[in-house]
C-alpha cells in the first residue's frame, strides 16, 4: 500500500467526510488516491480559505475539520488560517505536501531549495499544538492517528502533518491501530475533588455570584452542565466573545458578552460579583479590559483543563485543571445538595433591575435616512431560526453582531476571537454549511472583510453550498475608522474603501445572487429570500460610514470605564 | 525586573529532530530568556535530557514550565532546587602565553582551579576546566590580563542531590 492509499485509508477509519483544499505539485499522490476515495473534496480558491472552512466546519459540528495544501505557497497560504485556529482553540487538521526526502537527482529534495519547498513545520511550530513531518511511509496511519488525537482531546488546537511526496508514492507495509501512546501528552480530565469542593462551597456561600463563559464550555459541549448550575445558583451568566452561544441568551440570567464592546450589564454586574467562576477562557484583554480593575474583590474559580492558563492574566483562588463538562457536573451535584433555588434572592433582582436599566439603551436613537446596523441585526434575530448558525467577519460587523443578534442554541455563533482574522466568516460559513447541511447559514460581514475572501462564491456557487452574506457596507474599514474618530482626531488614514466592488454585480459574476437593500423592509424580504434559495446570495447594505460600535471600553481602560457613544 | 533570579529545569523530551527547535522557539515567542540550554541524550529509550537556566521571577518560571509540559513531544518538566542540586559546567579557554613566566603563572591558577591543561603551543595554552558558573567566572577574570583567545562553554548541566530523581517511570 502507498503512503497515499494509507492516508486515506487512515482518514476514512476516522470518520473524515470533507476534506478542503487545493492539489498542486507535490500532493499530487495523495489527491491521484481521493479520485476515487469516499471522501468527499471541496475545492477552495484559496488555501487560507480551506482553513477557515475546516475551521467553520469544526466549530460547527465540533468534529475535526481538515485542509489540504500542495508545498511552498500552497502551504504557507495555509498559516493564517491556521494561526486562526490555533488562537481559538479549534480543531484543524492540515495535511501539505512538500518536496521528496530524496530523489535520484538530489537538487530536488528538502532542504535543497527545491522548487516550491518552505519550512511549513519550521513556520507553523508556534501556531499549532503540534506538527510532524513523516519521514517514511509506514509511518503515516501513527501519523493521522496522532494528527486526530491531539487536535482533539485536551485543549483542541491546530496540527499540522507534512508529507514529503516521495512518502506519498513509496510503499510499506501498513500497520493501522487505534491506539495512540504518547507519554509527552497526556491530558487532565477529572477534576480535583478537594479543589470541587472549594468551588461548591465558596458558590453557595456567595451573594453576588457570576458565571464568565469561554469557548472552553462550547469545546467541551458543556451547556447543559453550564445551564443547570446556573439556575441552581441563579447566578447570571456573561460570555467572552467565544463563549457567545454557550448559554442561551434570551434566558433571563443571560448577561450577554463582557469586554471591549461587551454589553452594559455584562460589564457592570461581573464587577458586583462577591464569587466569579470562570469557565474555559482565557482573560484575554479584550474581555478583562485593565487587570487592576477587574474584580478585585471577587472570589475567583477558574476552570481550565488547560493548566498554563491558570494564572497566566489572573491570579485565582481556586484553579480547577480539568474538562469544563465533567467539572461543572461535578460542582452541580455538591451544590444541589446544599443550595435551595433562589429566585427570589435579592441578586437576582438587582441582576433584572440592571438588565432592564441598560440592556436597550444602547441602540441608536431613531432611524434617520440611514439604516442601523443594530436594527437590522435584531430583525435578522427575528427571521432566522433558532438554530441558524451566524458567521461574522472580523471589525464593526463583529461587534454589531455580537452585541445586537441573540445567539440561542450552542454552536451557532462562530467568529474569529483571538486573531481577529478579517476574511474569515464567509470560508467559515462555507465549512458551517458543509457541516450541518440542513441548517441555514449566514456570514455577517462588513465590506473590508468580505474583500478579503471573496473569491469563495466560486467555491460556494461549484461545490453548491449555499449561504447568505450580508454585507454591512460603510465602503470604509469601519473598525479602525472608529479607532481613529475616537482616539486619533479624525484623521481618517488609509481606512477608505471607496464604492468599489459592486458587490450585485459581484455575486452575479460569481453565478450567485445579488440584492441590494435599501430599507428594512426590503431587508427582511431580502433575508427570507435568500435563505430559501438554492445558491449563495449576497446582500448589499448600505450603511453609513460615520456608524459607530458602542458601548466601547477603550483600550487599555477597565470594565467600569464604559464609553456609550 | 523585581525578584528575577536564576531557575534551573530540567526538560526530558523525546530525542528526535525539532525538539529543540521547538523548546526555543516557545522561549522566544513568551520572551523568556535563556541563560543556557544543554541537551544530551539519556540512558533511557530515545529521550533526552535538557538542562535550562533562565532568568525571571517566580511567577514567569511557573508559566515556563507549564508552557514547556504543554509541548507534546517534553514528557516531564522539573524545577530544580538549587540548595539541593549539584550544578557544572565545563568550558575549554585557549589562553594567550606571552612568555615563560606567564606560562608557569597559568599553570599555577588551572592547578588551583583544579583544571587541567589539555593543549600546548609555542603562544597558547588550552585549558580544561569544570566546576560551577562561579568557578569558572572567576577562573576566566583571573587569566583575562593574559590574553583569552578563545572559550568555549557548555551551560550548565544539573542532576539533584539523593535519591530524587527526574525520571520517566516505565
Amino acid at each position: 500500500m502507498s503512503g497515499a492509499q494509507a492516508l486515506i485509508e487512515a482518514l476514512e477509519r476516522q470518520n473524515a467526510k470533507v476534506i478542503f483544499g487545493i492539489i498542486g505539485g507535490a500532493i499530487l499522490p495523495v489527491y491521484d488516491v481521493l479520485y476515487d476515495a469516499k471522501i468527499r473534496h471541496i475545492l477552495s480558491k484559496h488555501e487560507q480559505c480551506a482553513a477557515h472552512a475546516a475551521d467553520g466546519y469544526a466549530r460547527a459540528s465540533g468534529k475535526p475539520g481538515i485542509c489540504m495544501a500542495t508545498s511552498g505557497p500552497g502551504a504557507t497560504n495555509l498559516v493564517t488560517g491556521i494561526a486562526n485556529a490555533y488562537m481559538d482553540s479549534s480543531p484543524v487538521i492540515a495535511f501539505t505536501g512538500q518536496v521528496s526526502t530524496y530523489t535520484p537527482n538530489s537538487s530536488y529534495a528538502i532542504g535543497k531549495d527545491a522548487f516550491q519547498e518552505a519550512d511549513i513545520i519550521g513556520i507553523t511550530t508556534p501556531i499549532t499544538k503540534y506538527n510532524y513531518q513523516v519521514a517514511v511511509a509506514a509511518e503515516i496511519p501513527k501519523a493521522v492517528m496522532m494528527a486526530f488525537h491531539i487536535a482533539t482531546t485536551g485543549r483542541p488546537g491546530p496540527v499540522l502533518i507534512d508529507l514529503p511526496k516521495n512518502v506519498q508514492s513509496d510503499t510499506a507495509e501498513m500497520e493501522f491501530s487505534d491506539e495512540v501512546e504518547l507519554r509527552g501528552y497526556k491530558p487532565t480530565y477529572d477534576p480535583h475533588p478537594l479543589q470541587v469542593k472549594k468551588a461548591a462551597e465558596l458558590l453557595v456561600g456567595a451573594e453576588r455570584p457570576v458565571i464568565l463563559a469561554g469557548g472552553g464550555v462550547t469545546s467541551s459541549n458543556a451547556f447543559e452542565e453550564l445551564l443547570e448550575l446556573a439556575e441552581l445558583l441563579m447566578a447570571p451568566v456573561a460570555t467572552t466573545l467565544m463563549g457567545k452561544s454557550c448559554f442561551p441568551e434570551n434566558h433571563p440570567l443571560s448577561l450577554g458578552n463582557i469586554g471591549m464592546h461587551g454589553t452594559r450589564e455584562a460589564n457592570q454586574l461581573i464587577l458586583e460579583a462577591d464569587v466569579l467562576l470562570t469557565v474555559g477562557t482565557r482573560f484575554s484583554d479584550r474581555s478583562t479590559g485593565r487587570l487592576d480593575t477587574f474584580c478585585p474583590d471577587a472570589k475567583i474559580i477558574h476552570i481550565d483543563i488547560d493548566s498554563a492558563e491558570i494564572g497566566k492574566n489572573v491570579d485565582v483562588d481556586v484553579p480547577i485543571v480539568a474538562d469544563a463538562k465533567r467539572t461543572l457536573k461535578a460542582i452541580c451535584e455538591l451544590v444541589i445538595k446544599q443550595l435551595k433555588k433562589r429566585e427570589d434572592s435579592v441578586w437576582f433582582k438587582r441582576v433584572k433591575e440592571v438588565k432592564e436599566q441598560l440592556q436597550n439603551n444602547t441602540m441608536p436613537a431613531e432611524e434617520g435616512k440611514n439604516l442601523k446596523p443594530q436594527t437590522l441585526l435584531k430583525e435578522l434575530r427575528k427571521i432566522l431560526p433558532e438554530e441558524a448558525i451566524v458567521t461574522t467577519e472580523v471589525g464593526q460587523n463583529q461587534m454589531w453582531a455580537a452585541l445586537h443578534y441573540k445567539a440561542l442554541k450552542p454552536r451557532t455563533f462562530i467568529s474569529s476571537g483571538g486573531l481577529g482574522t478579517m476574511g474569515f466568516g464567509f470560508p467559515a460559513s462555507l465549512g458551517a454549511k458543509v457541516a450541518c447541511p440542513d441548517r441555514t447559514v449566514v456570514d455577517i460581514a462588513g465590506d473590508g472583510s468580505f474583500i478579503m475572501t471573496e473569491q469563495e462564491l466560486a467555491c460556494s456557487v461549484i461545490e453548491n453550498i449555499p449561504v447568505t452574506v450580508i454585507v454591512l457596507n460603510n465602503s470604509m474599514l469601519g473598525m479602525v475608522a472608529q479607532w481613529q474618530r475616537l482616539f486619533y482626531n479624525r484623521r481618517y488614514s488609509a481606512v477608505k474603501l471607496g464604492s468599489t466592488p459592486d458587490f450585485v454585480k459581484l455575486a452575479e459574476a460569481y453565478g450567485a445572487h445579488g440584492i441590494r437593500i435599501g430599507s428594512i423592509d426590503e431587508f427582511v424580504k431580502a433575508v427570507k429570500g435568500a435563505i430559501k434559495s438554492e445558491v449563495t446570495t449576497v446582500i448589499d447594505v448600505p450603511i453609513s460610514p460615520e456608524e459607530n460600535v458602542f458601548p466601547i471600553i477603550p483600550p487599555g481602560r477597565g470594565l467600569d470605564e464604559v464609553v456609550i457613544g | 525586573m523585581a525578584n528575577e533570579s536564576s531557575h534551573i529545569i530540567a526538560a526530558i523530551v523525546e530525542h528526535k529532530p525539532g525538539v529543540l527547535y521547538s523548546v526555543a522557539n516557545l522561549f522566544r515567542r513568551r520572551g523568556f530568556n535563556i541563560d543556557s540550554i544543554s541537551v544530551g541524550p539519556i540512558e533511557q529509550g530515545d529521550l533526552a535530557r535538557m538542562t535550562i537556566t533562565v532568568k525571571g521571577d517566580e511567577k514567569t518560571v511557573e508559566q515556563v514550565v507549564k508552557q514547556l509540559n504543554k509541548l507534546i513531544d517534553v514528557v516531564k518538566v522539573s524545577r530544580l532546587d538549587p540548595a539541593k542540586t549539584v550544578t557544572r559546567e565545563m568550558a575549554l579557554v585557549k589562553v594567550h602565553v606571552p612568555d615563560t613566566k606567564a606560562r608557569s603563572d597559568i599553570i599555577n591558577y588551572v592547578d588551583v582551579f583544579r583544571g587541567r591543561v589539555v593543549d600546548v603551543s609555542q603562544e597558547t595554552l588550552m585549558v580544561e576546566i569544570t566546576g560551577g558558573s562561579d568557578k569558572i567566572d572567576a577562573f576566566i577574570d583571573l587569566i583575562k590580563p593574559f590574553g583569552v583567545k578563545e572559550l568555549a562553554r557548555t551551560g550548565i548541566t544539573a542532576l539533584s542531590r539523593g535519591s530524587k530523581s527526574v525520571r520517566i517511570e516505565e
